[in-house]
């Protein structure tokens, strides 16, 4: 700790160098963006300084010899039920710093995730199972307000024809998989991402959503394929942009951070961001906690309709808000409001950049939020007014499965489809070097991130999880994900409170 | 001809084709053994040189030219082009290391061996299945290799 704070010891980590495999070709140097590894020139070769490392792994998974091992450090502190490693760590921190603690990516606390306690029924004997290799299996899937009732009109007598639909229906969004990419600004990742997700969204025919930063340019022939959003910042926002996707989102809350802003910092704002967002290059990006114009649902309401006369009534427009205690009356709220897709953000939702006391300790997990806006939208006879797309934390197919059965429409993911192009979840997001070329704008790191490369994993991703959910739903001896859409009879508990049961709107296990 | 094409916008800088050259050119065939001895022992060196400005960067090899300079400067006849393949091919048996083909190279492609009055040049790795090492090495496809 020779001229070093003296907590600087207390790190998280341990790099493990196997000296027999290191060869001391420098490639760990070169890609550790913290840089944690370096030159020895006294001892002509490479060491490391474990209290650098982030536990990113990029070196581990470049090495090219397998020498590297990234571990937890060992260092234990006298075990104590109440005072965890984690809040003795962030005091010192704080200590030092006088600041607040900042946190990328979802909240790592040990809250219940209600997936794995969600159980999916299978058909046997009495019903039969369908097997989607050889029969076929329905995942497309509408976003948009649906009718009260439709009405026909009767082919004329005697003369030949079908009936025709009278009812003028309401803007949809097609989607060939119940998965989109979920907002993840132009600025938070960078640009090569945001053309990975457009040409990955394009070739599975789903949507990826552009954030609140804007849409370049270039992006807009990916149009059919996008989501443009509106938020607090209004950056990048024109008439251009609200006409240039296929639907638009209001941002009123993220999961990550409910009732607080986004805060970009200057030194992400590069030439191309600056164009994207209309504000100058390396000026702060500062997105206020609340929109400015939005006080009441009534304000909502406006807004919504100011946005759907922008786009000429072409396209749904979506509410975005996060998962808190009044989520049902609040998204009741929103579609009498007039929003034709309702967004939840669960609590474990990703983020660049969050306080982490905020992202560990505001909100609530999105399985409830799902289950009980669902249920009081049915409750209030308004649940065909508008779709819900379930956000947050969804790891996998059967999570997709899941909240389907829950009552949500789609879902959105953001965390896992980073992961598919190297996110490690090492969450420093926030300090703009991440070492996968992700959350940066470097010009040197974001080119880790190769387009051609990218657009082909998240679109892997994608399919996989569809072919899972293809044989989940035969499983269940249903051939469309329409009829899993709110039917928890697919779904029972173990290990649930009677309340927890109750809110999720299943049975136990065995009932 | 199909020849490896770097593309700088998404070259990293990790100098892994280097490692991936070296291993191919090696007699071990072994990158730890390769790298700590034969490169240090008998001078082996990767083919490809590296040039980094800034955020720039560029893993750049022999482009093979269609009519190449350093064939027409070569005294000794140790540098031909292959009338099937379209490389330009290097016999180091013919070489005398008079290195006019360094200084007839416009692209720097050619380098001195360390140790022996011989040139260092990229092959297209001709032996190997597969193609070229560096290109199947490197983990961000900044290196093509193809027809243009």
């Amino acid at each position: 700790m020779l001229f070093q704070p003296i907590n600087k010891n207390y790190h998280d980590y341990r790099i493990e160098r196997d000296k027999d495999l290191c060869i001391n070709c420098k490639v760990c140097i070169r890609q550790c963006a913290y840089e944690a590894h370096y030159w020895d020139e006294a001892r002509q070769r490479v060491r490391h300084d474990n209290t650098k490392c982030v536990g990113c792994h990029r070196c581990e998974a470049l090495c090219p010899t397998g020498a590297l091992c990234i571990r937890l450090n060992q260092s234990e502190f006298r075990p104590n039920a109440c005072w965890r490693p984690v809040f003795l760590k962030n005091i010192y921190k704080q200590a030092d710093t006088g600041g607040v603690l900042l946190a990328g990516m979802g909240s790592p606390v040990d809250i219940p995730v209600y997936w794995d306690n969600l159980l999916l029924d299978a058909s046997q004997v009495t019903n039969p199972s369908i097997d989607p290799l050889r029969e076929p299996m329905e995942l497309k899937t509408f976003l948009g307000s649906k009718p009260d009732r439709v009405e026909f009109a009767a082919p004329v007598k005697g003369k030949k024809g079908k009936p025709r639909l009278t009812t003028r229906l309401a803007p949809q969004i097609e989607l060939n998989y119940p998965i989109m990419f979920s907002a993840m600004s132009f600025g938070s990742i960078n640009f090569n991402l945001h053309v990975a997700m457009a040409r990955a969204a394009t070739e599975l025919g789903i949507c990826y959503n552009t954030g609140e930063g804007g849409l370049h340019k270039s992006l807009y022939q990916y149009g059919k394929n996008t989501i443009v959003q509106v938020a607090s910042g209004r950056f990048g926002v024109h008439a251009e942009y609200l006409n240039a996707g296929a639907g638009i989102e209001i941002k009123i809350g993220q999961g990550a951070k409910p009732g607080i802003g986004g805060h970009l910092p200057g030194e992400k704002i590069n030439e191309k961001v600056s164009e994207t967002r209309m504000i100058p290059v390396g000026s702060d990006a500062i997105s206020p906690a609340p929109h400015h114009d939005i006080y009441s649902i009534e304000d909502l309401h406006q807004l919504i309709f100011a946005l759907k006369e922008a786009s000429r009534y072409r396209v749904p427009v979506s509410v975005k808000i996060a998962a808190v205690h009044n989520v049902a009356a609040i998204a009741s709220g929103i579609v009498r409001a007039g929003a034709d897709i309702v967004a939840i953000d669960g609590m474990r939702g990703g983020t660049g950049a969050a306080p982490a006391m905020i992202r560990d300790n505001v909100g609530i997990p999105i399985e409830l939020a799902i289950a009980a806006v669902d249920q009081r939208l049915r409750d209030e006879g308004i649940r065909n007014r508008a779709s819900i797309i379930s956000a947050g934390g969804t790891r996998c197919s059967a999570d997709v499965v899941k909240a389907i059965a829950l009552g949500a429409d789609a879902c959105y993911i953001g965390t896992a489809a980073l992961l598919a192009v190297g996110c490690t979840l090492c969450g420093k997001c926030y300090t703009g070097k991440c070492p996968w070329g992700i959350a940066t704008n470097d010009a040197k790191l974001s080119k880790r991130q190769n387009p051609d490369i990218a657009a082909k994993k998240m679109a892997n991703l994608i399919r996989a999880w569809g072919h899972e959910i293809e044989e989940m739903l035969g499983g269940m001896g249903l051939n469309s994900i329409e009829s899993l859409r709110g039917n928890r009879d697919k779904l029972r508990a173990v290990g649930l409170s009677d309340s927890e049961m109750d809110i999720l709107g299943v049975k136990h296990a065995g009932r | 001809m199909k020849r490896v094409y770097p593309d700088k916008e998404y070259c990293i800088g990790c100098h892994l084709c280097e490692l991936a050259c070296i291993t191919v050119h090696s007699k071990s065939k072994d990158l730890i053994i390769a790298y700590t001895q034969e490169r240090l022992e008998d001078g082996l060196k990767a083919c490809k040189r590296f040039q980094e400005k800034g955020p720039t960067c560029v893993a750049l090899s022999c482009r093979h030219c269609d009519d190449p300079a350093c064939v027409a400067a070569c005294i000794s006849g140790a540098l031909q082009k292959d009338p099937e393949t379209g490389a330009t091919i290097y016999d180091i048996e013919k070489c005398v290391g008079c290195w006019s083909c360094l200084m007839a190279c416009p692209y720097g492609a050619i380098q001195r061996h360390p140790t022996l009055n011989k040139i260092v040049k990229c092959d297209l790795c001709r032996d190997r299945e597969g193609g070229p090492a560096c290109v199947a090495a490197c983990p961000n496809m900044a290196l093509k290799f193809e027809e243009r």
